[in-house]
C-alpha cells in the first residue's frame, strides 16, 4: 500500500483537531475541559496512527520484502548503486558467489544469521559500535561494514586471508593483534563458528535498503 | 528573610519508603559519574582498563545506571505525593517495600555481572542470565521481568490507592494512564529478533516512547503535585496545564519516533512524518517554562525551598534546551542522514536527560529532605546547594561543548567527505577538532564529580541546623529533657 506521509499528517491533524471539538463541546479553549478533551483525543488519535503505520511496516521490513534482504543474501555478491530518482545509493545484490566457499540453503543461511545477531547481541557490540546508526560512539558505524575497502586493502594482506569473509573472521577473532587507528578493539573471544556467523550477519545487513544512510558510503568526492 | 522552623506532620509509609528511593537514586547518580569519567578516560588513553573493563563494558554501566537512577527518583517522587493526594496510606505498601529490597539486590547482582562477567558466549541463554546487547536496554530476561514485575507492584499500589480513596482526580488519572503506557512499552521491548530492523523499531518503542512521551508527562505529574502541595496553586490550573502538555508531549511525541525511523531498513514515508512532527516536539516544553514561571507562581517556591526552585527552573529551561533545541538541530531527515549517530546524539543526550530528568529528581529531592527531618526548615537553604548546582551545571554544559564539537567535526569529516568508512571513522577522531575536545570532556566530568559530592554532603546537612535551634530552645524551656 501507498502511504504519504503528508496525507497522514493531515489527516492525523485533522481527527485530532475534530475529536477535541467533539469531547469538549460547549466549552472555550482556555478551559480545563477543553484540555481534557485535547489530551484524550490527540493521545487516542496518534496512537491508532502508530499502531496503522506500524502495521504497514512491518509488512516492507518482512526479509525478503524488498528493503530487506532474503537470508540467502549471504551467497551473493553484493554493492551499492547511485539511484539518480532518489539520489542516494540502493544495494544491489549481483551473482550468486557462495559465503566461505559454500551456498547456504534458506534455512542454513537464517540459522547462521540468527546465531550472528545472537552473538552481537551476547558480545555487546552495540556498546562500541553503531549499527544502522545507533549505538555508542566509540567505534565505526557497521551499517556497511561488509562493504568497507579497508578489508581488501588492509586487512586481508594484514591477517593473511584468501577472501574479504575470511579476513573479516580471522581479524575479529583477534582485534588488539592488528590494531587500526589508536583505539583497539578488545579480545571478545569469538569462537571460529561465532565470528562466521558474525560476518554473515554483517553482510547481511549490508545489503538492508537504508534510504540512502551512510550518504555516498566509501565514496571519494571526485567518484560522486 | 529569616529561616523559621516547624514541627512536620508525620510521614506516611510510603513517604518513608520514598526517602530510600531517594537515597538509592542519590548513590547510583554517583556510580553512573564515575564510569561515565572512566569511559571518557579511555578515549584519551585507550590502554586504560582496556584488559580489565574496556569501554563498553563502562559504558554500559554508565547508560544503565543513569536510566535506573532516574526512573527510581521519579517513581520515589510518586510514592512521596501520592498519600497527600489520596489523603491515605498507600495500599498494598507490604508488597511495595519487598519489591523495592529485590530490586535493590537486583541491581547490585545486574552491576556486578556487567562489571565482572561482561559479555557471554553467542546462546539465547546469555540474554536470559547476562546480557541483552541493546543499548540502554542491556539487562538479561531475568532482570526485565523483575522490573516489570516492580512497575506492576506500583501500578497497583497507585490504582488501588486511588480507588480507596473514592476521588479520582485528574492528575490521578493522568498517572495511571501514564504508567501504564510505560510498562506495556517497556514490555515491548524485551523480545528478541533476528531482523535487526525490527529489532530496533521495537527497540524505539521503548527508549523513544519512554523520554520523549511516557517519562515526560511523569515529570509534569510531579511538577504539578509539587507546585499544589509546596505553593497552593489551585487544582484547576494545574490540571489545565497538566492536559495541555499531556495533548502536545503525545501529540507531537507519538509520531515523532519517526525521526529514529529514517534509515533502519523501514519505509520512506517516516522520512517526511518523522521530521514533522519530531520538529513539533519543543512545543510542550516552550509550554512547560511558561507555566513553570509565570502561570503556576514557582517563584513563590523561593520562600519555601530555595534549592527545589532552582531545580524546577532549571528543569524548565534544561528541558527545552536539551531536549527541544538540541534535539530539533539534528531532527530533520536532511541534516539527520549526516549527523545520524554521531557525537552530536551524545551532546543532546547528555543536556536533555540532564536537563528534563536529572534536574527534576533533584527537585524532589530537596523537597523530600526538607520535610524527612525531624523539624522543617522553611526556607529551606544552604550555602552548598548553589555550589552543587552550579558546578554540576558548569560540568554538563562543558561536556555537552566538548560532544557538540567533536559531533559537527565527525559529521562534516567522517560522514559527509569522507564516505562514513573505517578509514574515514579514523580521520575523524584523529582530527585535532574532535581529538582537543576529548580532554574537554574528561575535564568537565571532573567538574560534574565535584559538584556531585558537594551535593551529597549538602543532602545530608541541609535543614540539620534548624533541628539543632529547636533542640536547643526544647533542652532551655524542658529544663534538660532530651527529645
Ligand atoms: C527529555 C527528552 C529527551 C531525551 C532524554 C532525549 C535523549 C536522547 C538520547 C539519549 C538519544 C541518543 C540515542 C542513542 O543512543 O542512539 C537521542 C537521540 C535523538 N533525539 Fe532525543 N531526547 C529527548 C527529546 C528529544 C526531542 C524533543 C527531540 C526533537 C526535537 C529529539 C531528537 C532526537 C534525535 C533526532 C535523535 C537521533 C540522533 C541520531 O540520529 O543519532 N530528542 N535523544
Ligand atoms: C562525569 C560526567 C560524565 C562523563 C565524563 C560522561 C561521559 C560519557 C561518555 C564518554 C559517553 C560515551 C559516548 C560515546 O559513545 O562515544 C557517554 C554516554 C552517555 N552519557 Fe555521559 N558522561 C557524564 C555524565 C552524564 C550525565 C550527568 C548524563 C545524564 C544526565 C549522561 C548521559 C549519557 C548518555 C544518555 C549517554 C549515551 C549517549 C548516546 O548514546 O547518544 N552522562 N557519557
Ligand atoms: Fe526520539
Amino acid at each position: 500500500m501507498q502511504i504519504h506521509w503528508l496525507e497522514v499528517t493531515i489527516a492525523a491533524i485533522a481527527i485530532a483537531v475534530v475529536l477535541t471539538r467533539v469531547l469538549s463541546k460547549g466549552a472555550g479553549w482556555l478551559s480545563w475541559r477543553f484540555w481534557r478533551g485535547a489530551m484524550i483525543a490527540s493521545s487516542i488519535t496518534m496512537t491508532t496512527i502508530l499502531f496503522v503505520l506500524s502495521f504497514f511496516t512491518v509488512q516492507e521490513a518482512r526479509p525478503g520484502s524488498g528493503r530487506i534482504p532474503p537470508w540467502t543474501v549471504i551467497n551473493h555478491e553484493i554493492g551499492l548503486k547511485w539511484d539518480a530518482e532518489r539520489q542516494w545509493q540502493v544495494p544491489v545484490v549481483g551473482e550468486e558467489t557462495g559465503f566461505f566457499g559454500q551456498v547456504y540453503s534458506p534455512e542454513e543461511a537464517e540459522a547462521l544469521v540468527n546465531k550472528g545477531k545472537i552473538t552481537f547481541q551476547a558480545r555487546n557490540c552495540m556498546e562500541c559500535h553503531t549499527l544502522l546508526g545507533n549505538g555508542a560512539y566509540y567505534a565505526p558505524d557497521l551499517t556497511r561494514a561488509w562493504l568497507d575497502p579497508w578489508w581488501e586493502t588492509r586487512i586481508k594482506p594484514m591477517v593473511g586471508a584468501e577472501s574479504r569473509e575470511e579476513a573479516m573472521m580471522k581479524w575479529l577473532m583477534n582485534p588488539p593483534q592488528y590494531p587500526q587507528g589508536t583505539r583497539r578493539m578488545p579480545n571478545l573471544n569469538l569462537t571460529e563458528e561465532e565470528a562466521r556467523a558474525l560476518v554473515a550477519f554483517l553482510k547481511w545487513m549490508a545489503a538492508i535498503d537504508t534510504n540512502g544512510f551512510p550518504p555516498h558510503y566509501s565514496l571519494t568526492y571526485e567518484q560522486r | 528573610m529569616s529561616a523559621t522552623t516547624q514541627v512536620r506532620p508525620k510521614l506516611y509509609e510510603s513517604q518513608k519508603l520514598a526517602l530510600w528511593y531517594f537515597a538509592v537514586a542519590i548513590a547510583l547518580f554517583g556510580l553512573q559519574l564515575t564510569f561515565g569519567l572512566i569511559a571518557a578516560y579511555q578515549q584519551l588513553n585507550p590502554n586504560f582498563l582496556f584488559e580489565l573493563a574496556p569501554f563498553m563494558t563502562n559504558r554500559t554501566l554508565h547508560v544503565n545506571t543513569l536510566v535506573v537512577w532516574l526512573l527510581v527518583g521519579l517513581v520515589g517522587g510518586v510514592y512521596w505525593f501520592l498519600p497527600q493526594e489520596t489523603g491515605r496510606e498507600v495500599v498494598g505498601i507490604k508488597a511495595a517495600k519487598i519489591i523495592w529490597w529485590v530490586i535493590v539486590a537486583g541491581v547490585l547482582v545486574l552491576a556486578g555481572i556487567y562489571l565482572f562477567v561482561q559479555y557471554g558466549p553467542g546462546e539465547m541463554s546469555t540474554l536470559w542470565l547476562y546480557m541483552e546487547g541493546r543499548e540502554y536496554l542491556e539487562a538479561p530476561r531475568w532482570v526485565d521481568l523483575a522490573l516489570v514485575l516492580w512497575v506492576a507492584i506500583f501500578l497497583f499500589n497507585v490504582i488501588a490507592t486511588t480507588l480507596a480513596s473514592r476521588r479520582v482526580t485528574g492528575l490521578l488519572l493522568v498517572l495511571i494512564f501514564d504508567l501504564v503506557a510505560l510498562g506495556a512499552l517497556y514490555s515491548a521491548g524485551m523480545h528478541y529478533n533476528i531482523n535487526v530492523t525490527m529489532d530496533q523499531f521495537l527497540w524505539w518503542w521503548v527508549v523513544h516512547l519512554w523520554v520523549e512521551a511516557t517519562w515526560e508527562v511523569l515529570v509534569g505529574v510531579l511538577m504539578a503535585w509539587s507546585l499544589m502541595y509546596l505553593l497552593g496553586t489551585p487544582r484547576k490550573v494545574v490540571e489545565t496545564w497538566l492536559f495541555l502538555e499531556v495533548a502536545l508531549v503525545f501529540g507531537t511525541g507519538i509520531l515523532g519516533l519517526g525521526h529514529h525511523y529514517f534509515w533502519i531498513g523501514t519505509p520512506e514515508y517516516w522520512l517526511g512524518l518523522g521530521g514533522f512532527f519530531s520538529a513539533l516536539e519543543p512545543l510542550p516544553l516552550v509550554a512547560m517554562v511558561v507555566h513553570a514561571l509565570y502561570d503556576a507562581g514557582g517563584h513563590r517556591l523561593l520562600a519555601v525551598n530555595k534549592p527545589a526552585v532552582f531545580w524546577l527552573v532549571a528543569q524548565a529551561f534544561g528541558n527545552f534546551i536539551g531536549a527541544g533545541v538540541w534535539g530539533f538541530m539534528q531532527t530533520l531527515p536532511q541534516i539527520n542522514m549526516y549527523s545520524h549517530g554521531t557525537q552530536l546524539a551524545a551532546a543532546h543526550g547528555h543536556l536533555a536527560f540532564f536537563g528534563a530528568y536529572l534536574s527534576t529528581v533533584l527537585m524532589l529531592t530537596y523537597v523530600v529532605v526538607q520535610q524527612a527531618r525531624p523539624v522543617l526548615s522553611v526556607p529551606l537553604d544552604s550555602r552548598w546547594w548553589k555550589w552543587a548546582a552550579g558546578l554540576m551545571i558548569f560540568g554538563i554544559v562543558g561536556i555537552t561543548g566538548a560532544f557538540t564539537i567533536s559531533g559537527f567535526t565527525q559529521t562534516l569529516i567522517e560522514r559527509a567527505e569522507g564516505g562514513s568508512t573505517w578509514a574515514a571513522f579514523i580521520r575523524a577522531y584523529t582530527h585535532p577538532w574532535y581529538a582537543n575536545t576529548l580532554g574537554w570532556r574528561y575535564f568537565f566530568g571532573w567538574i560534574m564529580i565535584i559538584g556531585y559530592l558537594i551535593l551529597v554532603y549538602d543532602l545530608l546537612t541541609i535543614g540539620k541546623h534548624a533541628v539543632a535551634t529547636v533542640k536547643a530552645t526544647a533542652v532551655a524551656t524542658a529544663g534538660g529533657g532530651d527529645d
